[in-house]
């Protein structure tokens, strides 16, 4: 493929793709050694209703209303969350199942009732985003990247997804030590002097911030399936935590490249005329990922792991 | 000092003397108190034991007094400042069920958790950090493992992991959570001789135990805990059959006190002992229904 039709229509996407499948990766490796996971995956759902509402009340799809809205809904979850096993005497995980069913439903609904013909913002795009959408047309061939007149014309998801991954980067980075200390220990982290509580309150809002960006560029799917595969998938790939985080970030790219690839020739590989979705596809790879590395991964059968149930 | 009541006067003093002062320290896990207003105090350089039957609070007051879990009241001071300006003296050693050891990290990970107070979030390790970390795993009689996974590890050698963490810290006071619950009679040796090592140092050592036949072995002092506290001092003093039936009740079938030096109480067999401590000669722990 040459570059005057790769830069254009595969670049940028393709970018956004893995900038998105890092940044819920990162937090994701921390989320499901503190047996979090499902937060991950609670934070992607309740965001949609968070952001309807904050389309309804500003009329526009935009960054900071969206992001606003979504840490709304986050914040109403959890209370829910709380509430629901409190008053329903219910284990967290059914808690949390039931809260963020009910209002990423709740957010669907609201959707459909919505006119929101104006925008791309509706039930489809939620669910799988509009990756292949973000392309770059001002972008004639790799000379583009150096030419300012061109780079203006860059889908600002890609800045945004790129501002996002660094954040997370420097929080996990700058953490890290205090991180893994008290994912693994939190009483002697505690001793230690280390805010636990908030910590792992950190590691939530990171989470969700990140779950957002990506929402937004690649939708829900995506979001979901990168906050667990790439990070289960690696720890079954190394027993070091460093290693592990490493590996996380080759699955969650793989995935994403492969995923892209697949998408769009795929089908015309096969036979078909027709490309499948991209988030479709980049969450199957990186299932598929997690199922390799469950059959084959160096460290799938550990003593001390927990047994299913 | 050994009874009950400490006048009021003399336990401002006591608060500035000891290496662990704990006033008034109240926790509850719901409805009712899991530790009601206990005061403790333990003198610098001893080897105390808490002890108290299942539930009597006797984990909750050691976490409670390290601000690990949120208390209702009270106070905990070490060698006589509030607890969060001396926390980079004190050494926790937790229960070793308390965490998981599918844990991807090796045993030399985890012992260098016990340097960051020194390291903080961002610090280097040096090479001296390194020697220290290793030299706390030889104390345990663990080098061998240094690059294993803590999962592959038996319970016992979990333990001294723990063991070793808490030595690398280089604290002055170690309070340790059941340090010998489940593990082998090799390991519980190997982990009384590195306590009575600190304890010859100068160190305080404090342990949730639950082995009444060992504690006069292994231990100078005692706290006597039903909730409340029941009794603390010298062993010789406070590790009374009259005190041990106050703190067990009912569940103390018989206490047989042997003035020449034994005491030999016969509790309950528990579940957690099961799997772990080889009775230890006359001493027995056994069953009596």
């Amino acid at each position: 493929m040459s570059g005057a039709e790769f830069v254009p229509l595969s670049l940028t996407p393709l970018l956004i793709g893995s900038f998105a499948a890092m940044a819920c990766a990162l937090p994701g490796n921390f989320l499901v050694l503190r047996r979090q996971a499902l937060i991950g995956d609670a934070i992607s759902h309740v965001v949609l209703p968070g952001i309807v509402v904050a389309f309804l009340l500003t009329g526009m799809v935009a960054t900071w209303p969206m992001m606003l809205g979504a840490g709304g809904a986050a914040l109403i979850a959890v209370l829910l969350i709380e509430a629901v096993r409190r008053i329903g005497r219910i284990e967290p995980g059914a808690a949390m199942g039931v809260v963020f069913t009910t209002m990423f439903a709740g957010g669907v609904l609201l959707l459909e009732l919505s006119d929101t013909s104006s925008v791309h913002l509706d039930v489809e795009h939620a669910l799988y985003g509009n990756l292949e959408s973000l392309i770059w047309l001002d972008a004639f061939g790799w000379h583009s990247l150096f030419e300012a007149e061109a780079l203006r014309g860059v889908p600002p998801e890609l800045w945004r997804m790129a501002a996002v991954l660094v954040a997370v980067i420097g929080f996990i980075a700058l953490f890290w030590r205090a991180l893994a200390i008290s994912s693994f220990d939190e009483g002697f982290a505690r001793t230690l002097g280390l805010r636990t509580g908030a910590l792992g309150g950190a590691l939530v809002a990171v989470s969700a911030i990140a779950a957002v960006a990506a929402f937004d560029a690649v939708g829900s799917i995506i979001v979901i399936a990168m906050f667990i595969c790439p990070p289960a998938a690696a720890r079954m790939m190394t027993n070091q935590l460093g290693r592990q985080v490493a590996w996380s970030m080759v699955f969650a790219v793989t995935s994403a490249v492969l995923g892209y690839v697949f998408a769009g020739y795929g089908p015309l590989w096969l036979g078909f005329d027709n490309s499948v979705s991209a988030a479709g596809m980049i969450a199957v790879v990186s299932g598929i990922i997690l199922a390799l590395a469950a059959l084959f991964g160096p460290h799938r059968a550990r003593r001390g792991a927990p047994l299913a149930g | 000092m050994t009874q009950n009541d400490i006048p009021s006067m003399a336990q401002r003093s006591d608060i500035a003397t000891a290496a662990l002062a704990i006033r008034g320290m109240t926790v509850s896990y719901g409805e009712k108190p899991a530790v009601f207003s206990v005061d403790l105090t333990v003198p610098r350089g001893a080897m105390m034991a808490i002890i108290g039957p299942n539930g009597a609070g006797k984990s909750t007051l050691l976490k409670a007094a390290l601000g690990v879990v949120p208390t209702l009241s009270g106070e905990a001071y070490v060698f006589g400042k509030p607890l969060a300006q001396m926390r980079a003296r004190i050494a926790y050693v937790p229960q070793r069920a308390s965490v998981d050891w599918d844990f991807p990290a090796r045993v030399i990970d985890v012992v260098a958790m016990g340097l960051y107070r020194e390291l903080g979030l961002l610090g280097r390790m040096t090479g001296a950090h390194r020697a220290r970390a290793a030299e706390s795993l030889a104390r345990v009689g663990m080098s061998d493992f240094a690059h294993r996974q803590i999962g592959q590890l038996s319970g016992g050698q979990q333990q001294r992991v723990f063991l070793a963490r808490a030595l690398a810290q280089e604290a002055d006071l170690y309070l340790l959570d059941e340090p010998f619950a489940g593990v082998d009679a090799a390991t519980e040796k190997a982990i009384i001789a590195v306590l009575q090592a600190l304890k010859d140092q100068g160190k305080t050592v404090v342990a949730v135990h639950h082995d009444l036949a060992t504690v006069k072995d292994y231990f100078d002092h005692v706290f006597l805990i039903n909730k409340s506290r029941i009794a603390e001092g010298p062993v010789e003093a406070a590790f009374t059959p009259d005190n041990l039936q106050k703190a067990y009740g009912g569940r103390l079938v018989t206490a047989q006190l042997d003035p020449a030096s034994q005491i030999t109480p016969v509790v309950p067999p528990r579940k957690d002992l099961a799997s772990g401590l080889a009775p230890k000669g006359s001493g027995t722990v056994g069953g009596a229904g």
